[in-house]
């Protein structure tokens, strides 16, 4: 008997955000790996020197290669030093904004608040709405209509994805966000995840994040020149395809409305740089389960856990190697998906917490 | 009028952390400070009713463990996004090193 594929609504106000809700599978139950509370308060403990190191080295980096750029612009010798600062820019400042959000990457709460407000502006994420909608993310991990932010939506978008590598879609929409919150308008799917004491904020943020970059785009036209905007705004497009390559694995090809991080979550083993960029997000499951552990404590984590989580992929090229045909299948089938396998020594998923059978056909 | 209800002995719960107490259907939180003092909270998290045992105490912080939504529970005063909503705080009292806390 042929299946038909199940049409997703993504939307926030849409049938599924509404079926999420009456069927239980918003704000639920998760399963977690049972950790004794002496360990897990050991894994969560605050510290301030870890993120100090890797600030003075992030900033550090941008203040070092951006000089650089300046002083050799004009020649080809200033691409490599862009290409560095990108990265920082537009790719290190997504796993910044996120473990700030997450207010574990300090023990100090101002030093998490102020790195946490120079990423967002990076990123172009509005710190309060970003706040929220991640608040929702951790709820509501990749439940259709319920989650804000499902990087691939069913069917892929190939076009899209390979568009973001450069950020170009993101900075759109991010662009439009930002001028429309500046007009003092909060849209009606940003008012079911802000609060509305919140929300003045968002507006006043966006208006301070245009004035930046109305005087950079004046200096840069004043100078004729366009260094002034490769150092603020640009970056963001150049130097994106990093936190893309790695975004797209967190949650790229898994399951979607289940209850188990397992199911729905990715952890890849990845190269120092990469996890220096990412901020060891590469441990995805085990960050989803625990959020409140903070990026230097992951690997700990990992080692604690891994007995009861599907096997991470050994590398980035081979979580694309399982993904992408995932995403070519998801082009014919929406319901199709990639059920990782657990280990003998793992607790079985819960298949009656589930609406549908969850073995990958 | 108080109802002092008996939670457990002082040593069950460690310096600078929290337990979770049931009792007669409703949820709480214990807390015991770094300056060994004792408090009590209601159980949930007022964003979305998240058991806050298992969440980090810091200070006089009590984190919680899904979104890391911060509240005092000495006062219950909520500290910031994502949480709005302060949480009920409870009078504890301490006799022959036994924690109790009042549920009226």
């Amino acid at each position: 008997m042929t299946r038909v594929a199940t049409k997703r609504d993504y939307s926030l106000l849409g049938r599924d955000a509404q079926a999420a809700v009456q069927s239980g599978l918003s704000a639920a139950e998760w399963y977690h790996t049972d950790i004794p509370r002496k360990q897990m308060k050991e894994l969560m403990k605050r510290e301030d020197g870890p993120a100090i190191r890797d600030t003075i080295l992030w900033l550090g980096s941008m203040v070092v290669c951006g000089a650089l750029a300046i002083y050799f612009w004009g020649s080809w010798w200033c691409v490599p030093f862009l290409l560095v600062y990108g990265v920082m820019y537009g790719s290190a400042s997504d796993s910044r904004w996120h473990e700030c959000g997450h207010g574990t990457a300090f023990k100090t709460r101002w030093m998490n608040d102020a790195v946490y407000e120079i990423a967002c502006f990076m990123i172009m994420r509005n710190p309060v709405t970003w706040r929220w909608s991640h608040t929702r993310h951790h709820t509501d991990t990749v439940i259709v209509g319920r989650d804000p932010e499902i990087a691939v939506m069913r069917p892929p978008d190939l076009l899209r994805l390979v568009l973001n590598f450069f950020g170009i879609l993101d900075v759109f929409h991010a662009t439009i966000d930002m001028v429309r919150n500046a007009a003092g308008v909060i849209s009606a799917e940003e008012k079911t995840f802000i609060p509305e004491q919140e929300q003045p904020r968002a507006i006043r943020i966006a208006r301070i994040w245009l004035a930046i970059y109305v005087a950079t785009i004046a200096l840069a036209v004043t100078i004729s020149s366009i260094l002034p905007l490769m150092l603020i705004g640009l970056p963001r497009l150049y130097g994106a395809w990093h936190h893309v390559m790695t975004g797209l694995l967190q949650h790229g090809g898994l399951a979607d409305n289940v209850i188990d991080h397992r199911l729905n979550s990715r952890s890849v083993y990845m190269n120092p740089f990469s996890r220096f960029v990412y901020w060891n997000m590469n441990y995805h499951v085990e960050h989803h389960m625990f959020p409140m552990v903070p990026y230097h404590a992951l690997p700990q984590l990992h080692e604690m856990i891994k007995h009861d989580l599907p096997a991470p992929n050994k590398s980035i090229i081979e979580g694309y190697r399982e993904m992408i045909p995932a995403f070519l299948r998801q082009l014919r089938n929406e319901d199709h998906f990639l059920k990782r396998e657990l280990p003998p020594t793992a607790k079985p998923y819960r298949e009656e917490l589930h609406a549908e059978p969850i073995a990958a056909e | 009028m108080s109802n002092w209800v008996e939670v457990c002995a002082t040593d069950e719960i460690d310096e600078e952390d929290v337990i979770r107490f049931d009792h007669a259907g409703r949820t709480f939180a214990v807390y015991r400070s770094p300056d060994d003092e004792f408090f009590a909270t209601d159980g949930l998290c007022t964003h979305e009713k998240i058991h806050l045992a298992e969440g980090l105490v810091m200070d006089d912080i009590i984190e919680c463990p899904k979104h890391n939504g911060r509240f005092s529970y000495k006062t219950g005063e909520a500290k910031g996004a994502p949480v709005c909503v302060n949480l009920k705080t409870y009078p504890v009292k301490i006799e022959g090193g036994t924690v109790f806390i009042s549920v009226a």
